[in-house]
């Protein structure tokens, strides 16, 4: 009890402090005349937020439903000498960096939308099929029996149990996917895929900070959103006896 | 009634095969329960599993009331038996009420029909419906949770139920608590159980029959009390324990024990008269019931000889009663505990129904072996 006051004590200061910082940042920015240049760009940051937001939806949605058929076919019996071999191969994917993703995608696809949304596409899938592989397999071996000698089939053990109770861990794939497709989202620009790393990289390359930060905040910003909002979802829609949030 | 005819399994591992069920035939009379019983690795658990197909025969035929389970879709087969493990299995996923739904649910019964059902089982085993259907099991402790899984197990009324060590994980306090209730369930269900359980003390207690396997062979099949008495060679004698004869106790209740309307005498009664019935009973004492036939205490011949009067100004106070209903584990126990020779029973009400002696007990059960 004690613990808990003190902790929240701590917050609130740092909280405090927190919103100090915030509004001397703000004097700063309007003061040194960046933050005019940011309003200056709204129409382009709203544009541009919409194309990055877009990329988004497409390669994250893609790789959700993607990645959770695929996981969850990793672990179906007839996969299970194939899986483990996948998965390296998945987690060798990974440690390519995402830049050279995109720029592999570009020499096969050419530049535009579609190389971008495939490179990204890529990039997320990993951690949602890893997840889900790694989330049904470690639902308890004694569930699985309990439910097949209660007469479920296949399927139905699937639906309602090795789902429900691995939900929790591939909803952690799916943030940490959708927060490394939101942030790399502005190297898109490279290729030619839109997005707000035209205002990033332009501000970069002109020498204009004001310009520069209209495309890192909107992105910032955006990173937490999506991240908040599955983080929503997931403390919604996983069942309580299996959600250590709720 | 489930019955083996010569089942037979046997696991190809990369070693060689092994062995884990051969020839096995027995029967499971309806409305009984037999425990499958042995050390670990003897093929208990393959042959509870294969009556449910969760492991398939290598030959062999189960029937089940008389039907030959091979003509079974399996998953179809599963949703008749009920099926209790040692780890419980309720879903953490879903609410108890949902748990106990399962199967209900598998065979399409209406969803009310089955909550109620759901309501009316918790009730069984003493648990508020109102708090407990709208649980999580992670908000249960674990008798409560093996509660849930058994009678998850009754929820569609199978006829027939499998039950791997269910009480296994269980602390041994909790685990006689529900070891009796499922007994009281079980008087009322009748339901036909096959048991597997590494416990003699709890094969004993549960068992209406008992099967010891060894290495896949069934060494022998018979009553609790018959097991004990005549294990058919060496390993069943080690493996029921040195002290089997004791352990029968617990089989043989104080009114199968007890000498029934035994003499006894009135506080208004004199001592000549209580004397008297000693001697005719060839007793060294005798009890005093109270107007309506509770025992009050009782008088010692040497006493009544010398002294004159009225029972009731002589008597002494009993130091212990038995209710009939105990086992004679409990009976002994009380006459070690007082440093008796001899107790009197009483029912439930209280009253003077007999009374059990040492000798008497040590005599029951030397019977078997007097016999053989």
């Amino acid at each position: 009890m004690a613990d808990t006051t003190e902790q929240s004590r701590f917050s609130r200061a740092w909280q405090n402090i927190l919103l100090v910082l915030v509004f001397a940042l703000g004097a700063w920015a309007y003061a040194s005349g960046v933050l005019p240049q940011i309003f200056e760009l709204w129409e382009d940051i709203v544009f541009l937020t919409q194309q990055h937001l877009g990329l988004v939806a497409i390669s994250g949605g893609l790789a959700i439903l993607v990645g959770i058929p695929l996981g969850v076919w990793l672990t179906r019996p007839s996969m299970r000498r194939y899986a483990e071999i996948v998965i390296q191969l998945l987690n060798i994917g990974t440690t390519i960096p995402t830049l050279a993703i995109l720029a592999l995608s570009m020499s096969l696809l050419g530049i535009g939308a579609l190389p971008s949304i495939f490179g990204l596409w890529l990039a997320t899938l990993l951690p949602i099929v890893r997840n889900t592989y790694t989330g049904i397999q470690s639902v308890p071996a004694h569930l699985i029996e309990s439910a097949t000698g209660m007469g479920m089939t296949q399927a139905q053990i699937l639906m309602r149990v090795e789902l429900p109770n691995a939900l929790f861990v591939i909803f952690a794939g799916v943030r940490t996917a959708l927060a490394i497709n939101v942030g790399t989202v502005p190297l898109a620009f490279l290729i030619g895929g839109g997005g707000l790393g035209e205002l990033i990289f332009t501000g970069i390359a002109l020498d204009e900070f004001g310009m520069m930060l209209a495309g890192a905040i909107p992105t910032a910003m955006l990173a937490i959103l999506v991240d908040f909002a599955v983080g929503q979802v997931q403390f919604w829609a996983v069942p309580r006896g299996v959600n250590p949030l709720r | 009634m489930i019955a083996l005819e010569n089942l037979t399994k046997i696991f190809e591992t990369p070693s060689g095969s092994v062995i884990a069920a051969d020839q096995i035939t027995m029967e499971v009379v309806e409305g009984e329960i037999c425990v499958l019983l042995g050390p670990s690795g003897c093929g208990k658990t393959t042959v509870l599993k294969m009556v449910n197909r969760l492991i398939m025969p290598t030959s062999g035929k189960i029937y089940i009331d008389g039907k030959d389970t091979d003509e079974y879709d399996p998953v179809a087969l599963r949703r008749t038996i009920g099926y209790v493990i040692q780890q419980i299995g309720l879903f953490p996923n879903k609410t108890i009420e949902e748990n106990i739904c399962v199967v209900p649910d598998l065979l399409g019964w209406d969803r009310e029909k089955s909550k109620a059902r759901a309501a009316e089982l918790l009730e069984m085993v003493a648990l508020d419906p109102g708090v407990f259907l709208k649980r999580y099991p992670k908000e249960l402790s674990g008798g409560q949770q093996q509660r849930v899984g058994v009678i998850r197990a009754l929820a569609a009324d199978p006829p027939v139920m499998l039950m791997d060590e269910p009480f296994g994980a269980i602390d041994p306090i909790n685990r006689e608590v529900i070891q009796d209730e499922f007994l009281k369930m079980q008087e009322a269900l009748g339901k036909t159980i096959m048991f597997v359980s590494h416990d003699i003390d709890e094969a004993v207690k549960m068992a209406d029959k008992v099967a010891i396997f060894r290495a896949g062979r069934l060494e022998q099949y018979g009553s609790p009390d018959d097991i004990l008495a005549h294990p058919a060679n060496s390993f069943i004698a080690d493996f029921v324990g040195g002290d089997r004869a004791l352990k029968r106790l617990r089989l043989i209740t104080v009114e199968e024990a007890m000498m029934k309307d035994p003499p006894r005498v009135r506080p208004e009664d004199t001592l000549e008269k209580a004397t008297g019935l000693m001697r005719e009973n060839g007793h060294i004492s005798v009890v005093m019931v109270g107007p309506r036939g509770r025992p009050r205490g009782f008088i010692h011949i040497n006493d009544a000889k010398e002294r004159k009067g009225l029972v009731g100004e002589h008597y002494e106070k009993l130091p212990a009663t038995v209710n009939v209903r105990e086992d004679l584990r409990t009976a002994v126990s009380e006459m070690f505990t007082h440093d008796l020779t001899w107790l009197a029973c009483v029912d439930d009400e209280g009253f003077f129904k007999g009374y059990v002696t040492q000798r008497g007990i040590t005599h029951l059960l030397g019977e078997t072996y007097r016999d053989g």
